[in-house]
């Protein structure tokens, strides 16, 4: 099996590379993008059986920083 | 005193702290990330700047788990003083023996200059060899140094006298000017400038020579 993990930073937390990808977009010609937001995805092989609330631990210990960063598991 | 300095894989000023460590008169042991306790004796912990474990996934946070920082984290915990400085103190703050997190520069640029600080608190065995609002400086070397704190956590740290060093031209978008924060028993510190980059003649600057004093001058006397 397969967990599909995303860490994205929380809403209201600045993401100074999320808008420099935006102002690079409208530099191109790209109208109408009203914002950007980077994060990051990291897919997991998992043994059969492992569960998701271990995923969701794995993420709270070490995938993802809570203080500033929430994150979405997806078990494929 | 002895004072133990953390080795990383891609560590890069391990042996800077060693040396300032060593100029204020401190026995210097190396220790190596996958040992799972410290020498016997250590009055002091360095965790030392550079790009541990490649910064992979966030700056610190593979290094945070490491079996040394375990024994770091207990250290600390019955009362040792640990120093973290640039990739250290993004260590500390992924371990939770700080609060608050580094994030990329708001201009997004590494940035590597002399900077100049304030000194924030007299009040720590790291700073007591200053006055509190004297002008500094310490080089800084950093792409993640934009340290962010919430509205609470940034009461709190100005309720209890805990910011040690704040920037006097804010390089990294930090909450505050905050450049290095205490814990709460202000016996841990991190801080993104380098003060041991800054403790001999050669080195041009020699405002962090007060710092290794200071802690050599409160360890002794504990």
């Amino acid at each position: 099996m397969k967990a599909i993990v995303t860490v994205m930073l929380k809403q209201g937390v600045l993401d100074p590379q999320g808008e420099a990808v935006k102002s690079a977009l409208g530099a191109m010609g790209f109208d109408g993008v009203t914002g950007a937001r980077q994060g990051k995805v990291i897919e997991l092989d998992l043994a059969e059986g492992t569960t998701e609330a271990q995923v969701g631990e794995m993420c709270e210990k070490l995938l993802a920083n809570t203080v500033i960063e929430s994150y979405r598991v997806e078990i494929a | 005193m002895k004072a133990a300095v953390v080795q990383f894989p891609g560590s890069n000023c391990d042996r800077d702290l060693a040396v300032g460590f060593r100029l204020a008169g401190f026995d210097v042991e190396i220790v190596w990330h996958k040992d799972a306790s410290l020498p016997d004796g250590v009055d002091i912990v360095g965790v030392p700047g550079g790009f541990s474990y490649g910064d992979y996934l966030r700056c610190g946070a593979i290094a945070a788990q490491s079996p040394i920082m375990r024994a770091v984290a207990d250290f600390a915990g019955r009362g040792g003083h640990v120093l973290g400085v640039c990739n250290g103190f993004q260590v500390l703050c992924e371990t939770r023996l700080l609060p608050g997190v580094l994030m990329r520069n708001a201009g997004l640029k590494f940035v590597c200059r002399s900077e100049p600080l304030r000194v924030a608190t007299a009040d720590s065995p790291f700073t007591s060899g200053y006055a509190k609002g004297d002008a500094i400086a310490y080089p800084i070397a950093h792409h993640d140094g934009n340290y962010q704190i919430d509205e609470d956590g940034l009461a709190m740290l100005r309720a209890e006298d805990r910011i040690a060093f704040t920037y006097r031209d804010n390089p990294n978008g930090s909450r505050a000017d905050i450049a290095g924060v205490l814990s709460g028993n202000r016996r841990v510190l991190g801080l993104m400038p380098h003060p041991e980059r800054a403790v001999e003649a050669s080195h041009g600057n020699e405002d962090g020579a007060a710092m290794f004093s200071a802690l050599a001058g409160a360890l002794v006397a504990a």
